[in-house]
């Protein structure tokens, strides 16, 4: 248990898994979805394809929500890192806090200033220019992960500064050593395909609800469904391979420069050559052992260094106290594993019945891909948990302690937030989910026809009329 | 301390006063139309002002996530001291803001009345309580934090003091006022009436917070009282009341007649001059009354690397945000524009 001291450092690393957790679905999901949206509006440029636009309209609608709640849940972020982590952010703000900077210079701004135009602007522009904003809302979701993941990449493999002897403060030395740092390409692919997937999912299991439904009416789902389900796997057919390669890699990158990290992923305590690969145990941070473990023989090697003669790390290459809570690390490794493997097996399942023509009414198939709407954004979280938890007790790995890193805070404070964004975001952000699978069960046929101009407004019958007379 | 370092701070400070400007213009009118909602039933007024943000609102609030970026890379003493310190406020100001950030797609999407009538309450109470907590954070800040050795070390309710509140009460005051002008520029007929006359009331309200307010914070620390009186800083204090007077009168001329955009402006006017006359007050600290610019400084390279970002990005971002308040310009008025 956490004693009396620790408890507010554990209140506020708790706060900070809520907050960010809760938030990091929704940029996924505004960046897989703006993609979509992108391709959809192009296709319905290029071929005029009507169908192609109301499909845009229908998730147009989803991803005002979307976007709206990740605005908000990100005011929080941008502000929680002084209000609870200030150690941290005094000593290492001149190089994240700058980073951060330049995300809402370049992205949030973009995104913020277009997303007017892409929800409420279609005839008052034109669809080239509506197209442009698209695209620029698009650019702008692309651009802000990749500030954010260098921000976050550098604080696990950081490189390119010098501390001050003085007062501890990491000291910027070489700005394009700190953005472009060991870990970021890999960790940039490894998310930006998980958008993609997760949002994949998503439209899937709309498109298999719809389908079902239909199904169960005895009735055949019109060709606007069918489009969208068929587009959805074939960007599951696509991502999914390419995240296993990319997660494969990205996992090569950590052996490289965490090997601490991979040690508590495997439940590793010893290091050793033609290691197994546990698929099962209870890695136990006091005994120094993993209980119950199930194993394959020499494929941990062969994973980690591709190689079954490979020498794998262990938790004791490390003293304990810079050890990663191993049991936490151990499972969520290995459900995001299940899930990756599962997606695969979904896309592949999904080419042999396209194949022989039986995608669109396959029950179990159906059934397999509603089940897995959230599949995504749960492989998502888990590869976060690893990779958080796992470089623990740092923050900026192997230099700063997350211990050192908190304010100097009340418990009382730190008990009262907690409780209120509990509180706040699962009402605020439940009523949001609920809306979305409100929205989810119309047709995008339903979805308002009756003006190009207004989206979302429009459901609403009122309009933005522009009056020529303006003063 | 060379060149650099003691100029760069100068830069950023405008910039950082600059940035705080234009987020407590910007979404001080559209959360000023949040707070509307309790005085304005009507279901197709509401839809018109919130037509009038709808496009914009995201941008506004994108400036007070650039403050806080700024504050964490270039002053990051500043940013890792007063956040602690008005821990309180602004995690209940978070919140509110999630409450009326949300409540735009909400009460839209809504599936029944009582839904609506939910989050239009949520939009009201979330964008009053958002300001009344940012004018908190700011009567706090200008009475001073408790630092040690560049730390935060008060207590977590030091802020929260009868100048607060007075501050709190200006804002939500200031906000409302904002929001009122903006209406009387941007709606028509029957609601745009009833904003002059709203406008009217809390100008009147808003005079006397400025006075209120001004009279108060130099009796706050010895040094404010100093840098009102000493010369030759006076000569620039002086103008500042003059010239919120000016703004007073102009806004009352022209709430009477045919302007539209004019009460806006002297709004505006208002809240740049006491913005203006708080930096008099408390220059050159960061953190009043401890820690000074230059105590709560990035290194030189961070300064410099955001400031070549923050030159470049600024004017684009000023550009295109134009451009989108120009494409949705003019008068809102009911649906009848349908293709």
């Amino acid at each position: 248990m956490v004693n009396d001291h620790e408890l507010p450092l554990t209140i506020a690393r708790i706060q900070f898994a809520f907050t960010v957790g809760v938030h990091i679905i929704f940029p996924a999901f505004s960046i897989g979805l703006s993609v979509f949206l992108t391709f959809l509006e192009g296709m319905w440029l290029k071929t005029n394809d009507n169908r192609y636009l109301n499909l845009f309209k229908y998730w147009l609608k989803i991803f005002s929500i979307v976007f709206g709640m990740g605005v908000v849940s990100g005011i929080v972020m941008a502000y929680e890192f002084g209000t609870n982590w200030a150690g941290f952010s005094a000593k290492a703000g001149p190089i994240t806090g700058v980073l951060l900077s330049y995300e809402v210079m370049t992205a949030f701004f973009m995104e913020a200033g277009f997303l007017g135009v892409m929800l409420f602007g279609l005839n008052r522009v034109g669809r080239r220019m509506h197209f442009f904003a698209t695209c620029a809302v698009t650019t702008g979701t692309l651009i802000s992960m990749t500030w954010i993941l260098a921000s976050n990449s550098w604080m696990q493999t950081p490189q390119g500064y010098v501390i001050d002897q003085k007062t501890g403060h990491f000291l910027p030395h070489d700005w394009l050593a700190i953005i472009f740092n060991p870990s970021f390409p890999y960790r940039i692919t490894h998310m930006g395909l998980a958008a993609m997937l997760s949002v994949a999912f998503t439209v899937a299991a709309a498109g298999a609800w719809h389908l079902l439904k239909a199904k169960k009416g005895g009735t055949q789902a019109d060709s606007t469904i069918r489009l969208m389900f068929s587009l959805s796997l074939w960007m599951i057919v696509i991502t999914a391979p390419l995240q296993i390669i990319a997660g494969d890699m990205h996992g090569l990158n950590t052996l490289k420069y965490q090997p601490a990290k991979i040690a508590a992923m495997e439940g590793d305590w010893t290091s050793e050559t033609r290691a197994p690969e546990l698929l099962f145990g209870i890695p136990n941070m006091k005994t120094e052992r993993t209980d119950y473990a199930i194993g394959i023989p020499l494929l941990g090697s062969f994973i980690l260094t591709h190689d079954i003669n490979g020498k794998v790390p262990g938790l004791k290459d490390y003293p304990a106290d810079q050890r990663a809570p191993a049991p936490i690390v151990f499972f969520s490794f290995r459900i995001m594993i299940a899930l990756g493997g599962l997606m695969l097996l979904c896309g592949l399942w999904s080419l042999w019945l396209r194949r022989r023509q039986r995608l669109f009414d396959h029950p179990l198939f159906l059934r397999v891909i509603l089940t897995m709407a959230p599949a995504g954004f749960l492989a998502l979280l888990c590869g976060w948990v690893t990779t958080e938890v796992g470089r623990q007790p740092w923050t900026v790995y192997g230099l700063l302690r997350t211990k050192d890193s908190a304010s100097p805070l009340a418990l009382s404070s730190l008990s009262f937030s907690m409780l209120f964004f509990v509180a706040v975001y699962l009402f605020v952000f439940g009523s949001g989910l609920l809306m979305l699978i409100r929205l989810l069960r119309a047709t995008p046929e339903a979805a308002d026809n009756t003006s190009d101009d207004i989206m979302i407004l429009g459901s609403h019958h009122h309009t933005i009329s522009q009056n020529k007379d303006a003063s | 301390m060379s060149g650099l370092a003691f100029y760069l701070p100068f830069i950023w400070a405008f910039i950082v006063i600059l940035a705080i400007s234009v987020y407590v213009i910007l979404d001080g009118f559209d959360l000023g139309i949040g707070m509307l909602f309790a005085f304005e039933k009507k279901p197709e007024h509401r839809d018109i002002m919130i037509n009038t943000i709808a496009p914009v609102w995201d941008g506004n609030e994108t400036w007070m996530v650039l403050g806080g970026a700024t504050l964490f890379g270039v002053f990051p003493g500043a940013y890792s001291t007063l956040l602690p310190a008005f821990y309180i406020p602004i995690i209940i100001m978070l919140g509110a803001l999630i409450f009326r950030g949300v409540a735009f797609e909400f009460r839209i999407m809504a599936h029944s009345p009582n839904h609506r009538a939910f989050w239009n309450t949520g939009f009201m109470a979330g964008s009053t309580l958002a300001a009344f907590c940012q004018g908190c954070i700011l009567g706090g800040y200008v009475q001073g934090v408790h630092t040690s050795h560049g730390a935060f070390a008060g207590g977590a309710m030091d802020w929260l003091t009868p100048f607060s509140v007075l501050c709190g009460l200006s804002v939500v005051t200031g906000y409302a006022l904002l929001g009122t002008t903006w209406l009387v520029w941007r709606t028509s007929d029957e609601l745009e009436a009833r904003c002059r006359r709203w406008s009217k009331r809390l100008s009147i309200l808003m005079i006397l917070c400025i006075i209120a307010v001004s009279c108060w914070t130099p009796f706050l620390h010895a040094p404010y009282l100093h840098h009102w009186i000493a010369f030759p800083n006076i000569l620039f204090g002086l103008p500042v009341p003059l010239l919120v007077a000016l703004a007073g009168f102009l806004m009352w001329r022209t709430l009477d007649k045919e302007h539209a955009i004019t009460p806006f402006l002297c709004a505006i006017g208002w809240f740049l001059l006491s913005l203006v006359g708080l930096a008099i007050t408390i220059w050159p600290y960061a953190v009043p009354p401890t820690l000074t610019l230059w105590d709560v400084a990035s290194p030189v390279p961070s300064q410099l690397f955001q400031l070549v970002g923050t030159v470049i990005l600024l004017p684009i971002i000023t550009g295109y945000s134009i451009y989108s308040y120009y494409l949705f310009r003019g008068k809102v008025t009911k649906a009848d524009g349908y293709h």
